[in-house]
């Protein structure tokens, strides 16, 4: 049952929220001992909140939007009282004494928060299997990784365990883990969704944004939780932009560019694209042919760059957003004889090799002497990227691309291979460095039966005709796509 | 290295035979906000530990910073006081760990601050050059305990969070400063200006205004700059006067004996008068400043700019011209004036007829505590009884101490004290008496210089204040003198 | 020590480079470790070399993706009469999460030195 469907029940009395959450919480009673999508299911807080929008319900009121829906989170954002950890061992035990915003939204739309999903520490990573509290499995294949860093907030949804969660996308983090899992991922424009208490990775490129069965049911988490927060400094000043109302206008006439260099398909283009990939590909930019778009080739010739100053912006400001984590006001302490050497023993033991890897690599791309080659030509090449998109979007409406170059891979197979498992995000980045909108729609399967995504890439604020396409590859791989699609 | 400890005034760096001081300064004030620079946490003096906080002040993770409307107008009210250019500006981070930093980076302005080049003028009409004035987050406030508090021999330290993330100014002026002097003239009329615009409280003692000090010296004629040395932990005036002075002679005996000053951050010690190693440039903090994600530009636009002008007061530089133009003296002598705020009542006293000498000298003699209950009215009226002898100055400040206290009217006030002018023929009489018993004085008077005159005359002035409990009118007494030398 | 400055184009990251960084972000490193961070590091940077031999000379950098500007918020305080109790619970929480407190206050090892 959707999202909306199972909202509708609750607002209209059909159905009671407390038998909505049980429901969920059977269900993952019933997987999460294999998958492991969560770090933790707040079974009692959750009830009681279903009870209150049963109340709410009972006394003629309307508990909102999303009443009674249960919705999982990513565990980098911060929950009054509730453990946050951010896959870290640094954070293990720390319960924050104040909601993000997006957790007051939810509340004010009558969500039910279920539980906090597990993630590659502190959002670094492509597989989730950089959590210090174990991986989380793919729940179509559980010998693969659901991708990652939001892979507990993919697979939850895509095991039914929630109709709905929150991820964060940094370089791709919502994207490829629903590219892998099969769900829809949506990375808002930059500034759409407030990031007050979501736990910073990257804050320049740092956006939350939901996963879901269905694109109807991520338009309406989106529309919940998106609008401008005066705590975020960089919190576009509009409200939430209405997805649900145009989701059926179709795309006939919307101009649609293939973005050769990320998918595989243009001279001078990246490679590594699984053959399979392409192919759904192709088929998704007929399917949107065949429903009135013109579709054709683009260049956006810069993305190719993207991979790179990502892996230097990304961690420079990681380094410095992680420099908190000191043993002084929170989280973890290992003592030591002075501060100096506590904060590093602190560090040491509760930041895992990837953390510490990204903290290093971008300390030097700021230190003294390295700043220009470095930081400096990043933040030009994206100023490239951002320019490139611009004279892109002059001739098309909308972009496409594969979201991941492959399907979801072996749990194991580039873990120890940081520049491997780098690649993975080639297709999503490019879209964080502009602060665009982009998100990944299932669109059958590759040779292996495992879910291909499709990333649909829009404009700043260009999210209600992302959604249109989005909605169109999704009835067109229920239709055609659907013999390969099998949920 | 310990050097021998040097007994030294003011005076003596500025006499360093061949040697030129050069100062930098670097000062820091707490801007007068009610809330802090990126939050909404109160911006309070004291108070219990930890409770003017919130998850921005206390670097929660998760927490993003929101910038002070009313800080970046005050900061913008000082750049236009210190003839700034006001800018576009950018915030970056300035990474480091330290406990009292609850992000390990404080938000600060980088190459681009709110404020560009501007100047300050001294009382005495110098123009400081100022090179930046920008905005950035105070920090929390450590106490160390065991070892007697300090520091190096804590056993542990608490950190209070009050005070992070409270709106700075640093105002960093160019190395236009030669001496220990010039260096308190030129906080002191920062201080000033930064009051009267009601950008900070300016306590020095409080540390709501912090000065570090950057010192080298060089051969006179010399053009390049010597190698400088940073000194903070200067709390007062006095302490900057003397660690300047200190730290000056320091770096000339260490150059006039062989040796060389190495670039260091030193540490200004109260109680031995001397400056200490903090660290050497070597141990060099790697800050890697890069500019804050979490804000975005700000970029105030003229007409905010313009109104934040036209709402400015006079400034205590403008105040001193305007006081000095009315009562025709030179602007660093209505200096203490401005700085008791007692210019306005003194330019109304005058302007209802006063006479501007001693206007100020009462202002500056018998008004340290301020004007009271005390009217340009009253005040002038007064003024007039002493100028037209009906009061002496003695009686006059006997007046005005009552005129402060609970106002009134001056006439009636002296008729209370009993104070009555005395007749000059009295007066005149008791003269001649007293020149009569001191023959060799009155001698004295008539064939001395000038200088001789005047002492001679200040002895019988004062018999004569004796002889009437200070009911005579001194000036009168000493015109009786001039008219009986005159006739001899 | 301080990597050299004013490098255009820079070599390789060394393992000496890597141990200043490691210091600088307080991370202890053990011998094997430096050696297999310098690695990887090196692998990554290397990747990153595409983008030196593009002309970026003029071009303007890129920090915010949004091009918003003089975002203020009003100096009024969060925390009045209506807010204070659970303002007095926020603190408390606070206080309650720190490894170690002492009247109402953090509490660390000794510093050592002085703020920078
Ligand atoms: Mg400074
Ligand atoms: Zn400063």
């Amino acid at each position: 049952m959707s999202a909306l469907s199972l909202a509708a029940s609750v607002r209209s009395g059909e159905r009671s929220a407390r038998g909505i959450v049980e429901e969920h919480l059977a269900a993952i009673a019933d997987g999460e001992g294999e998958i492991h999508a969560f770090n933790l299911v707040t079974t009692d807080a959750a009830l009681e909140r279903a009870d209150r929008v049963d109340a709410v319900v009972a006394q003629g009121g309307d508990p909102g939007p999303l009443a009674g829906v249960p919705v999982a989170l990513k565990d980098n954002m911060c929950t009054r009282g509730v453990p946050t950890t951010c896959g870290s061992l640094i954070l293990d035990g720390w319960r924050p004494p104040y909601d993000a915003t997006v957790v007051e939204r939810l509340d004010a739309a009558g969500a039910v928060i279920i539980g906090k999903t597990n993630m590659d520490e502190f959002a670094m990573g492509s597989s989730t299997e950089n959590s210090a509290f174990g991986p989380t499995l793919n729940p179509r294949d559980t010998t693969r990784v659901p991708g990652g860093s939001s892979g507990g907030s993919a697979a939850a949804v895509a095991a039914g365990f929630t109709p709905l969660s929150l991820g964060s996308d940094t370089g791709g983090s919502i994207r490829q883990p629903a590219a892998l899992c099969g769900v829809v991922g949506v990375k808002p424009t930059y500034g759409a969704v407030s990031r007050y208490g979501l736990v910073a990775f990257a804050s320049s490129l740092d956006q939350i944004g939901p996963f879901a069965r269905n694109v109807a049911d991520a338009a309406l988490l989106l529309e919940a939780v998106a609008g401008h927060d005066p705590l975020d400094s960089t919190s576009i000043p509009v409200s939430a932009p209405d997805l649900l109302g145009v989701l059926d206008r179709g795309v006939e006439g919307l101009r649609v560019g293939i973005i050769e260099e990320i998918s595989g398909s243009g001279p001078t283009g990246l490679e590594g694209f699984a053959p399979d990939v392409q192919s759904r590909l192709a088929e998704a930019a007929e399917a949107l042919a065949a429903a009135g778009a013109v579709v054709e080739k683009a260049s956006v010739p810069s993305t190719v760059f993207g991979l790179s100053a990502y892996y230097v912006i990304a961690p420079a400001e990681a380094s410095s957003n992680l420099a908190r984590f000191d043993g002084v006001r929170f989280g973890l302490r290992v003592d030591a004889e002075n501060t100096v050497d506590m904060n590093a023993a602190t560090r040491t033991a509760g930041f895992g090799d990837e953390v510490k890897r990204r903290i290093m690599l971008g300390t030097y791309a700021l230190s003294a002497g390295y700043y220009d080659a470095y930081y400096g030509k990043s933040q030009k090449v994206r100023t490239l990227i951002v320019e490139d998109f611009a004279r892109a979007y002059q001739s098309f409406d909308l972009l496409l691309s594969p979201t991941a170059p492959t399907t979801a891979f072996p749990i194991g197979e580039k873990v120890d291979d940081p520049m491997l498992m780098y690649l993975n995000d080639v297709c999503t980045i490019p879209s964080n460095l502009a602060g665009h909108p982009a998100m990944s729609v299932p669109f059958g399967v590759g040779d292996d039966g495992l879910p291909v995504g499709v990333q649909v890439l829009a404009p700043a604020n260009g999210e209600p005709s992302m959604f249109r396409a989005a909605a169109v590859l999704e009835a067109a791989a229920g239709g055609s796509a659907g013999s390969r699609h099998d949920s | 290295m310990v050097l021998r400890g040097h007994a030294m005034t003011a005076e003596t760096a500025s006499e360093m035979d061949g040697w030129e001081v050069v100062i930098g300064l670097e000062v820091h004030a707490e801007l007068a906000t009610a809330t802090k620079l990126f939050s909404g946490a109160r911006n309070e003096f004291g108070g219990e530990p930890n409770t003017n906080v919130d998850p921005v002040s206390l670097g929660l993770p998760g927490s993003l910073p929101v910038l002070n409307e009313k800080a970046v107008e005050l900061a913008i009210r000082v750049g236009l006081a210190l003839n700034c250019s006001v800018q576009a500006s950018e915030f970056a981070r300035k990474n480091y760990f330290y406990p009292d930093m609850p992000k390990d980076f404080q938000i600060s302005q980088f190459d681009q601050p709110i404020n560009g080049e501007g100047w300050l003028e001294l009382p005495d009409g110098r123009r400081i050059g100022i090179e930046r004035a920008h905005l950035e987050e105070d920090t929390g406030k450590s106490t160390h305990v065991g070892g007697g508090g300090r520091i190096h021999e804590a056993s542990y330290s608490l950190v209070d969070y009050n005070r992070a993330g409270v709106p700075l100014i640093e105002i960093v002026g160019k190395p236009d400063l030669r001496s220990g002097e010039d260096a308190r003239a030129y906080v002191s009329e920062l201080r000033s200006i930064l009051v009267a615009i009601g950008a900070s409280d300016g306590k020095m003692e409080e540390g709501s205004m912090r000065v570090d000090c950057n010192v080298s010296v060089r051969p006179v004629g010399e053009d390049e700059l010597g190698t400088r040395c940073e000194v903070k932990n200067i709390n007062s005036l006095r302490s900057l006067g003397r660690a300047v002075t200190y730290e000056s002679r320091r770096q000339v005996d260490l150059i006039t004996s062989g040796q060389k000053v190495d670039q260091q951050t030193r540490h200004w010690n109260e109680e031995d008068g001397r400056t200490h190693t903090l660290r050497s440039k070597e141990e060099a903090f790697d800050y890697r400043y890069f500019p804050e994600p979490d804000l975005v530009p700000v970029a105030p636009s003229a007409e905010w700019i313009d109104e934040i002008r036209a709402a400015m007061p006079l400034l205590p530089g403008e105040r001193r011209k305007r006081l000095a133009g009315e009562a025709g003296i030179q602007p660093a002598a209505a200096a203490l004036t401005v700085e008791r705020g007692l210019d306005d009542l003194a330019l109304a006293a005058m302007d209802l007829g006063a006479d501007p000498e001693r206007v100020l000298v009462h202002v500056e003699n018998n008004l340290a505590d301020g004007q009271g209950a005390l009217t340009a009215d009253a005040f002038s009226a007064l003024v007039a009884m002493e100028t037209g002898g009906v009061l002496t100055a003695t009686q006059a400040k006997t007046v005005l101490a009552d005129l402060v206290d609970s106002g009134g009217d001056p006439a009636a006030v002296a008729a209370t004290h009993g104070f009555e002018a005395m007749d000059t023929s009295e007066l005149e009489g008791l003269v001649d008496g007293l020149i009569a018993e001191n023959p060799d004085d009155w001698e004295a008077f008539v064939g001395g210089d000038e200088g001789e005159r005047k002492k001679k005359s200040g002895f019988f002035v004062g018999q004569i204040m004796k002889a009437t409990r200070g009911q005579a009118d001194g000036r009168v007494v000493n015109e009786i003198l001039e008219r009986l030398a005159d006739g001899v | 020590m301080e990597p050299d400055a004013d490098t255009s184009t820079p070599g390789r990251i060394t393992r000496d480079d890597v141990a200043y960084v490691a210091r600088l972000a307080r991370l202890n490193l053990t011998d094997s470790e430096l050696d297999g961070f310098t690695g990887q590091l090196a692998d990554v940077l290397e990747h990153a070399a595409d983008i030196e031999a593009l002309d970026l000379d003029g071009v303007a950098p890129t920090s915010h993706p949004l091009p918003l500007a003089n975002v203020l918020r009003a100096d009024v305080p969060t925390v009045g009469p209506a807010e204070e109790a659970d303002h007095r619970l926020f603190c408390d929480e606070v206080l309650a999460a720190a490894p170690a407190a002492e009247e109402s206050r953090f509490r660390v090892p000794p510093v050592l030195g002085e703020a920078p």
